[in-house]
Parts: structure tokens; sequence; C-alpha cells
């Protein structure tokens, strides 16, 4: 047997082999025989925010989806790992319990399953076999999130975004996040549809789960939350290719210049970090 | 009703499992006036019975299959193949030690009797043809009820039995019940007196082990004036390559003021071909409920139905459907309202999934001098996948004025997007799918005793993880 002081001597040694952090490296997609996504490159490190802003049409939510192994998408092309581990040969379900999380941009509706019951289920799902959750626990936990994020408890019996409003499905899919606790956050237009209170309500609860054990991709139009969730770097996509990178400032000069500023010489793809 | 809020341990997933067969009665196979008397002979019928079964085979005989409506599948069933009687050769046992080690190790793997001592009043368990076990709580006994096969039954308490035994169903009802009336063994015979009211449900496990084997259990049910009685029913047989033949015949007696609720979870393999009339008769301010959840099978058919006969009789059919890949559930409910002031209420859900199939057929029936009668349809279903289909087939004819009908039904689908919102909170598909499946009955589910909804719950997961493969 090792002494404490001696493996923790040895670990000094060890180099990590990878990155904690979620790497898109040279992607293409395609849906049929269209090509979305072309080239992209990208790295998320846990513990920092990443902001991707670009036109309509220009491939967010593909690569998005893509991530998160939406069956529709095609990798015709490149690489995406998580903390150094392919993603692309895992199922959609196994990604999300090592810690992938994506926020829609248009959440299904899961008629007669309640919030509280759904949640539990994907809890549940990550225990490992033979484990139960907790019922007081976990309504201890769903309640505290639920008020970060001011929504009423009566929430928890609707059904999954069942007649749910644009804003407060967003809502709902931040308190999945926060319930989950993932590894990596993508969050698709999370600030589409909400009113300006809702924005700072779902900001401040994003701000409270930012921290080192979480990385975050913040896919958006807007500059406007980027005042409130403030990203450490700023991507600019443009046709399925990221044209520019920079600093929190980027989205501010984007806001003022527009895309076609993005676009004009950038004709290579920009590759990140 | 009340409970305890501890679920049935029958691990279903489990009944695919036959040990080798015990028997020392054999009717051989086929069907003919000597397999009618070899079965008479055996149970020492007296002679009412066996004129009954002789009258059964030949109204069987002379009714066509009934393909001109329903599936033609019903073709696949070779009458001359199955084996109508199979039994161990003693009577039931009302001790569980007594009953023979090969079945009594085929109940316990499913569950039987350790459920009895939670929180059923009593059990009946039917191996093949003839019951082998049949047991009732002491203090239900003692307040008159009678709880037995229908041998038993027909032969200890004639007086009863034959005053309603093939009144509420008829041996010509269609050729499925003159098949049972001709061949019928095994099921149960209740019977609770005036204002009793069984707190805990009775229940009875049919079990089919033989291979290429015919069941054709008869119960008759009679609830006196004002008394309640809950009885549930499960199912389960191994999956054979040959085809096996389930097809019972229920009778339901719910005399003035009495409340009869019948549940059904059938989980049968899907070799079986599962072909039941179920029927109950309430009389006047009775109530008939009938929960039906039918799960696996080849071809299911069947339609529970209430005769409202008397003023102010309730009927109820709340049914869920499970047709998973390569099956066809054709089920649904009848309501005949016969007197006034008759209520129904009729809830159907089904679920397709891959080549599964699911049919409704619903009947309706106010005639036209009636006064202040009410009927409520809904029938949902729910497709998995895009090869699924579902009929809807909802005769209502209501005559005269003063009746109130409602019919509501709805279609909607799983869709692949849905699906993959659930993966990406980290549910596998089978768990994806089961969940969906469970909020579209969960409102339904609800309103079943605790005991039965958390095992329905488990079935479908079961039913789902089989579906992904
Ligand atoms: N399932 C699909 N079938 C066909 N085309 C698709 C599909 N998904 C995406 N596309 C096409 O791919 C392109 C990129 O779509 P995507 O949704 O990724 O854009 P986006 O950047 O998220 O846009 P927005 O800002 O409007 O949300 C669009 O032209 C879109 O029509
Ligand atoms: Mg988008």
């Amino acid at each position: 047997m090792k002494s404490r002081s001696q493996s923790a001597r040895i670990a000094l040694y060890l180099k990590p082999l990878f990155m904690n952090e979620l790497r898109v490296e040279n992607l293409h997609v395609a849906i049929g025989d269209q090509q979305i996504v072309r080239g992209l490159s990208l790295a998320v490190p846990r513990g920092e925010v990443h902001a991707i802003m670009g036109p309509n049409g220009s491939g967010k939510s593909t690569l998005a989806k893509v991530m998160a192994g939406h069956p529709d998408y095609h990798v015709t092309k490149g690489k995406i790992t998580m903390d150094g581990e392919d993603l692309l040969a895992l199922e959609p379900d196994d990604r999300a319990r090592k810690g992938l999380f994506l926020a829609f941009q248009y959440p299904s509706e899961i008629p007669g399953v309640t919030i509280a019951n759904f949640l539990r289920a994907a809890l549940a799902a990550r225990l490992p076999e033979g484990e139960e959750l907790e019922a007081t626990d976990y309504y201890a936990k769903l309640y505290e999130k639920m008020e970060l994020l001011g929504m009423d408890r009566s929430f928890t019996s609707r059904a999954v975004n069942e007649g749910f409003s644009g804003g407060e499905k967003k809502r709902t899919e931040i308190l999945q996040l926060a319930m989950l606790e993932p590894k990596y956050g993508v969050l698709d237009e999370t600030d589409s549809g909400l009113d300006i209170d809702a924005l700072k309500t779902v900001a401040h609860g994003v701000n409270t789960l930012r921290g080192s054990n979480i990385g975050i991709l913040l896919i958006t139009h807007y500059q406007r939350i980027l005042n409130y969730i403030v990203p450490d770097h700023v991507h600019v996509m443009v046709q399925g290719r990221i044209v520019r990178s920079g600093g929190k400032d980027l989205a501010l000069e984007l806001e003022e210049r527009g895309y076609d500023w993005a676009r004009a010489g950038a004709d290579e793809p920009v590759l990140t970090r | 009703m009340k409970t305890e809020n501890k679920a049935v341990d029958i691990d279903r997933n489990r009944g695919d499992f036959a040990y080798p067969e015990v028997h020392i009665r054999d009717a051989g196979r086929g069907l003919s006036e000597k397999t009618i008397h070899y079965i008479s002979d055996v149970k020492e019928d007296p002679d009412w019975v066996r004129e009954f079964r002789l009258r059964g085979l030949k109204t069987f005989l002379e009714k066509p299959l009934p393909t001109h409506w329903a599936s033609k599948d019903l073709e696949a069933i070779d009458f001359d193949k199955i084996r109508y009687y199979l039994a161990p050769g003693s009577g039931a046992k009302r001790s569980w030690e007594e009953v023979p080690e090969d079945i009594k190790r085929t109940f316990e793997r499913l569950g039987i009797p350790e459920q009895e001592r939670k929180f059923l009043a009593g059990v009946e368990a039917q191996f093949d043809s003839e019951a082998v076990y049949s047991n009732i709580k002491k203090a239900v006994g003692e307040q008159g009820v009678i709880f037995v096969g229908s041998t038993e039954g027909l032969k200890n308490h004639p007086e009863i039995f034959r005053k309603w035994f093939g009144k509420v169903i008829p041996i010509g009802d269609n050729k499925f019940s003159a098949l049972n009336s001709a061949v019928f063994s095994g099921g149960s015979f209740i019977y609770v007196p005036p204002g009793v009211k069984v707190k805990h449900p009775l229940q009875a496990y049919f079990r089919i082990n033989a291979e290429s084997f015919g069941q054709f259990e008869r119960t008759l049910i009679i609830a006196d004036e004002g008394s309640e009685v809950t009885y549930m029913e499960g199912c389960t047989a191994p999956k054979f390559e040959t085809v096996a033949l389930h097809s019972a015949v229920v009778e339901l007696v719910a005399l003035k003021g009495a409340k009869l609720q019948y549940i059904t979870v059938q989980n049968w393999s899907s070799n079986v071909f599962n072909l039941v009339t179920k029927r109950g008769l309430a009389h006047e301010d009775a109530e008939i409920k009938w929960i039906d959840c039918n799960i696996g099978s080849r071809l299911t058919m069947k339609y529970p139905g209430v005769v409202l006969k008397g003023r102010k009789a309730r009927g109820e059919v709340l049914s869920i459907a499970l047709a998973n890949n390569g099956q066809h559930q054709d089920t649904g409910a009848k309501m005949i309202h016969a007197a006034d002031e008759t209520t129904s209420n009729i809830i159907s859900k089904s679920i397709s999934i891959g080549t599964g199939r699911a049919t409704y057929r619903g009947l309706v029936h106010v005639p036209k001098h009636l006064k202040h009668c009410k009927n409520n349809t809904e029938c949902d279903a729910l497709l998995i996948n895009s090869t699924s289909r579902t009929d809807t087939y909802p005769a209502i004819t209501v005559r005269g004025t003063g009746n109130a009908v409602q019919h509501e039904a709805s279609v909607s689908q799983v869709s692949s997007e849905q699906i993959f919102y659930m993966q990406q909170r980290g549910l596998t598909k089978a768990q994806a799918m089961s969940l969906s499946v469970n909020g579209f009955v969960n409102d339904l589910v609800r309103q079943f005793p605790m005991e039965y909804s958390v095992e329905l719950k488990r079935l479908i997961e079961l039913e789902m993880e089989g579906s992904v493969g």
C-alpha cells in the first residue's frame, strides 16, 4: 500500500491527457445532401462561459442538437469530445448521463408526465442500479431551484411544457439544468421569449450555477442576455462556421456593426483556442 | 375501497417458463361430443350441465368465425389441434402446502400466494383447466361470502348458481361463448350476501402451462342487494411456438344497490388468442365497473359490457390496451341501457407500438322509450412510431329525447422529437417510451386501486424494454 503523501506526489508528475472541456473539431454536418455545419471548431473548458452568436439559419441549433446526438443529423466529418471521450459514439441518453445538457430552443411537450415525475425519472436514471432517490431530499432541492428561478411550486404538478408559455418553457429548461447538474450546458436561445424581468431571473439562475464545475455554451442572437450572463469568450457563427472569436466586447462590436462585418474577411474558418 | 399501499409483487417478466406437464386427466386434441362426455365424466357433472355443454358444442359448430367483421387471423386457430381439458387430477386445495410441488413452484415464481397475505381477502389459482388452490380469509367466509371454483359452485350451491348461470351471456351470444359453454372448466364462483361489503379484493390467477392448450374458465359473480365486492384476475402463459387459446366467459350480476368491480390485468405471451366474453347485469341502483387492461397476446377480442336493467343503474368500462409489434388488440365496451335514468361511462385508451394494432369497438344502445339516460364515451389512441395503426368503431344508437350522449375521440403520437427530448435528460429510449405511455394512461390509472396501478406501470416498462430490444 502506498501512503497518501506518496500517491499525492505521483499525481504531481501525471499531466492530464486531455483538458476538461467540451471540444468540437472540424465538424461537418449534413441533413439530406445539404451541408449545414462546415468545418466548425470550438472548445469550451469547464469553468468558462462561451457565447455563440449568429444570424437565423446559420446552424446554431444544428450544432447544439448534434452535440446531444439528435438522430436526424449526419456528421460527415470531424469530432466532438467531452473531457476527452468521443461523444459521437454514444447514444443521446448516455451523453446526457455523462454530463451533457441541452436547453432546447423549442422544448417538447410531454403530455401527462408532470415536471416532478419527469425530473425524478431523469435523476433516478443517473443512479447506480438498485439505488433510489430520497423523496424528501429531492423535493427540497426541487423547491429550492424553483425558488431560484422564480417559479411557482404549482408547476411541479403540471405536465412538462404542456400549455406552457414560451417564457415558462425556457424557465423550465433552466430548472432542469439546475436539477441535473451537468458538466456542460448548451443553452440554445434561452433568452428568446423571455420578458425583461424573466430574463434577469433566468440570468441570475444561470449565474448562480456558474462555477468551476460547469462549462456553458450560450447560443443567442442578441447581445442583451450577455449583459446579464457575461461570457468569457464570444464566437460568431455564419453559414456553419465560426468566423470570428474574441472577448465579451466582440458581442458589442457585432451589435454595432452587424453580421456582414463579421462575415467580411472571414472566408477561412477560424480555429479558436 | 381501502387497501394497503403495497405493490403486488408479481414479476410477469418471469412468466415465460413452463414446468413439465403433470396432467393425469387429458381430453386429448380436438373437439367432439366425445370430448364433452370425457369432461363431464371427469368432472362428474350433473345432467343439466352435460346437456348445457352439448348445446354449447352444437352452437359452436354451427356458428361461423366472425371474420366478416373481425380479424382474419382467427383462421390461424386450428380447433382440431387444441387440447381442451388438462388437469392434475385432484381438486383445489385449501392449504398451500397440499398443492403439488411443480404447480406450487410455478405460482411461487409468479409471486402467489405471498400477495394473498398482503392485501387480498381470498385467492384462487388455476393451472390449465382446474383450480389448484382456493382460499378465502376466515373472516370473509364467516360473513357468508362464497368464493370457490365454478365446478364446486355448481355442485355445492346449485340454487344460486343455476339461477344466473348462462343468463347474462347466453350460449349463442357468439361463437366463443358457445365454445366456452361446451368445454368450460375452472373460473370462479362468488356470492356476496345482502349488505356484505367485502373490504379487500378477491383474486384469481389464471395460468396456462401446457402447449397448444385452450383455457376456458367460467366465472360467475353475484353481488346480492346492497353488497360490495372487488374481484381481480391476472393471467400469464409461457411462450410456445404453437397457438394457445384463452376463451373465458365472465358473468356478473349486481342486484339492487350492489357495487361490483371487476379488474383484469392480462399479460399473455404473443402466441395466445384471447377471445373473452364479459358482461354484467346491473339491477336498480346497482353499479358495475370493469377495469380491463390488456397487454400481450397475439389477438385479443374483448368488449366488456353492462346491461343496465334497473332504474338508476350505472355501468362503467375503463380500459387500456397495449398492442406491441405483431399484436392486435381488438377491444371495446358495450352499454345496453334498458331502464330510465341509467348512466354509463366508457373510457378507452389504446397504445400501438411498431406494427401493433389497436381497434376500439363500442356499442351504446339507448332505446327510444327511455328517459334521462346518459352515456359518456372517450377513446384515446396513442401511436408510437408510424407503422402503428388504430381504428375506432363507436356504434352509438341513442333514440328518444331527454337522453344525453357525449363522445370524444383523439389520436396522438409520441414523436421522435419527444423521445429525443427525454433521452437528452438521461432516459433510455425504453424509459422514455414507458414514461410517455404512463403519461397517456395516467389520468385513467389514477382511478385504479393502488396495487394495480403500480403493477400496470411495471408491466408497461417491461413491454417497452422488449419493444426497443
Ligand atoms: N431537420 C431539418 N430538416 C431540414 N433542414 C433543417 C433541419 N434542421 C435544420 N435545417 C436547416 O439548417 C439550417 C440551420 O438551421 P438551425 O436551426 O441550425 O439554425 P439556427 O442558427 O439555430 O437558426 P435560428 O437562429 O433561427 O434558431 C436552416 O437552413 C434550416 O432550415
Ligand atoms: Mg436555432
